[in-house]
């Protein structure tokens, strides 16, 4: 696993989407009868780009698919993959829905969050690792079931969490 | 016996990804057939009612007369076809695994479907979590219209359907229909007021159909074999062809499972083939049969329990998306009622004041009577607060779908409440999967 490496957003300047990001953009608009409804999608482009959605972003994107911003902040505050903030370089993402749940995740979840001493929401000193708690991402007969960052890990313990921990970049 | 397996077939086969597998397994063969075989789409729609097929991604109607519902006179606008590809209701992990294996089965049965309803351009609304299934399905997209499946003139029939892939982005709500093609807009995926249902007006204002990822593998194969072989698989012609069965929970060997609709419960549990039986040997104490949204039944309640619509229906539960959650007798009720109320309390759109008021409230009760501060009233609140969120006060089913773990479970194990705000603490002890781990 590599760790993820973003472009840097200079705070309070407007964002500008990089080339490559561009035509990725004009790519999605193509496959749509309206603007608006490439708007999840470029909102995945942005958080691929930056790591997160900042302000600025979020108004690139509105004037780019010609929405208001507060549309755009209100489709982006509604689903919670997107990151209103910025990560850690791995985001650990504990499900706890019930099969997880019948598995243990109440308990794996307390011992990742003794070991690195954060909580729920929270990132590490050192910028790796931030935890969240998600809903059900279907991982039921494996449970319980986590993703660091795009990949799915399990079933998954307390002491292979360990080690990958130790691993991880 | 077990059956031969028809949905996953491929599954765990070297490259079962690819479409040269697909192809020499005959894959598109049925394209070919119904595209350059005379058929019409009137036909193709009448095949897929005759089946009997019923839409698998949790309501169960049957999927020929929805297409049925599509205007003849489109006034001039095109026909969608959305695949819901979401898959967020706990236990559910089916379309997870048909995407990732064999993704080129899902694409047949989409661009016959497409075809049936004369349209030309569908999404594939998948949940944001799954990234590799994305993946997977993009390439498998990009093979179709390499070898001619997709785009323009498919095999030199005239008929032409693009396919897009369109990530979601964490909102179990975007798996209602309605709040499928708000999202699918650019939208807050809040389900709409219905009717107009979406088969008359759906996204972008034009007749749309939604069908879930299983749905579509099935009309695959209706198409292959005919409707006569599907209509035959299963307990009766109204619960009728193969069907996945994702089961997890205190059981020795979780998974997905296929199997005649309509298996019977014990044989998923208990059955070589299936589940194996109970972990370290505990006893069954509830089942939850489908999903998160349907009503827990007691180890009583799953003597004799056919797995299908009906069957279901007839034990005042549901088959929805067929999440079979098994939980052994060490588990407190109330815990899990808690954890299931957890996640609707987070995931109400908002947009329904019974729903958005309701849900958390729920929660808060749950998590007080757990935590052993339970009030006497407490249990007939709980009570009275489902009743006043239920029974379609709401513009979607979530609010029922809410308030069907509480009800039930109170309903079923209501000495197991009383005992934990009377005591205040569980009746079946501490909290032993979550020590377990810890210790």
């Amino acid at each position: 696993m590599t760790s993820r490496r973003y472009a840097v957003l200079p705070a309070g300047r407007p964002a500008e989407f990089p080339p490559d990001a561009r035509a990725r953009i004009e790519r999605i608009l193509s496959r749509y009868p309206t603007k608006q409804a490439a708007l999840l999608p470029v909102l995945w482009v942005a958080q691929e780009t930056w790591g997160w959605i900042s302000r600025e972003a979020a108004e690139e994107v509105a004037r780019i698919l010609e929405l208001s911003p507060a549309h755009v902040s209100g489709v982006l505050t509604f689903y919670t993959m997107y990151n209103l903030e910025p990560v850690g370089r791995h985001l650990l993402q504990f499900c706890t829905s019930i099969s997880c749940h019948l598995a243990g995740a109440g308990g794996l979840l307390e011992h990742c969050r003794r070991r690195l001493g954060i909580d729920l929401g929270q990132t590490t000193a050192d910028g790796r690792f931030t935890m969240v708690e998600v809903e059900c991402i279907a991982g039921c007969d494996r449970a319980p079931s986590m993703m660091i960052d795009d990949a799915y890990h399990e079933p998954m313990d307390p002491s292979k969490l360990d080690a990958l921990l130790e691993s991880l970049p | 016996m077990k059956s031969e397996p028809v949905l996953l077939a491929r599954v765990g086969r070297e490259r079962s990804q690819a479409i040269d597998t697909y192809l020499a397994d005959g894959g598109y063969e049925t394209l070919r057939k119904v595209l350059t075989g005379g058929w019409t789409p009137e036909a193709v729609t009448e095949e897929v009612k005759k089946s009997g097929l019923r839409g698998r991604g949790g309501a169960g109607f049957p999927t020929g007369v929805k297409w049925g519902f599509v205007p003849k006179d489109t006034k001039g606008k095109p026909v969608y076809l959305l695949c819901n590809a979401d898959e967020s209701e706990p236990g559910t992990f089916k379309d997870r695994l048909l995407m990732e294996e064999d993704p080129h089965q899902m694409l047949e049965g989409q661009i016959l479907s497409a075809f049936a309803l004369r349209c030309h351009t569908s999404y594939v609304y998948i949940r944001g979590e799954f990234f590799h299934g994305a993946r997977v399905l993009q390439r498998a997209i990009d093979e179709a219209y390499e070898k001619g499946f997709l785009g323009e003139n498919i095999l030199g029939s005239g008929f032409s359907h693009d396919v897009t892939v369109h990530r979601g982005a964490g909102a179990y709500i975007c798996g209602e229909e309605t709040g499928l093609i708000e999202s699918l807009e650019g939208k807050r995926g809040q389900p709409r007021v219905k009717p107009p249902f979406p088969a008359v007006v759906g996204v972008f204002g034009a007749p749309t159909i939604v069908n879930n990822v299983e749905t579509l593998c099935c009309v695959t194969h209706v198409l292959k074999r005919g409707a006569d072989w599907f209509a035959k698989i299963g307990r009766n012609e109204k619960n009728s062809g193969p069907k996945l069965y994702c089961l997890s929970g205190h059981v020795n060997r979780p998974g997905v499972y296929e199997a005649p609709m309509g298996l019977q419960m014990k044989e998923l549990l208990f059955g070589d083939d299936y589940g194996r039986g109970m972990k370290d040997g505990r006893k069954v104490k509830a089942v939850i049969p489908g999903g998160a949204s349907a009503a827990m039944l007691t180890a009583g309640e799953i003597e004799d329990c056919p797995l299908d619509f009906d069957g279901l229906a007839a034990k005042k539960s549901m088959l929805g998306s067929a999440a079979i959650i098994v939980m052994n007798e060490d588990t407190c009720i109330v815990d899990a009622a808690t954890n299931l109320a957890k996640f609707f309390s987070h995931e109400s759109c908002g947009q329904c004041t019974p729903c958005r008021e309701g849900t958390p409230w729920l929660h808060r009760v749950l998590s007080r009577i757990e935590a052993g501060e339970g009030r006497a009233e407490d249990v007939e609140l709980l009570e009275k607060i489902s009743n006043q969120m239920g029974n379609g006060i709401t513009l979607c089913v979530f609010a029922d779908a809410a308030i069907a773990p509480v009800l039930s479970s109170i309903g079923k194990f209501r000495d197991e409440y009383r005992y934990h705000v009377e005591n205040k603490r569980c009746l079946v002890g501490p909290r032993a999967a979550v020590e377990a781990v810890t210790a």
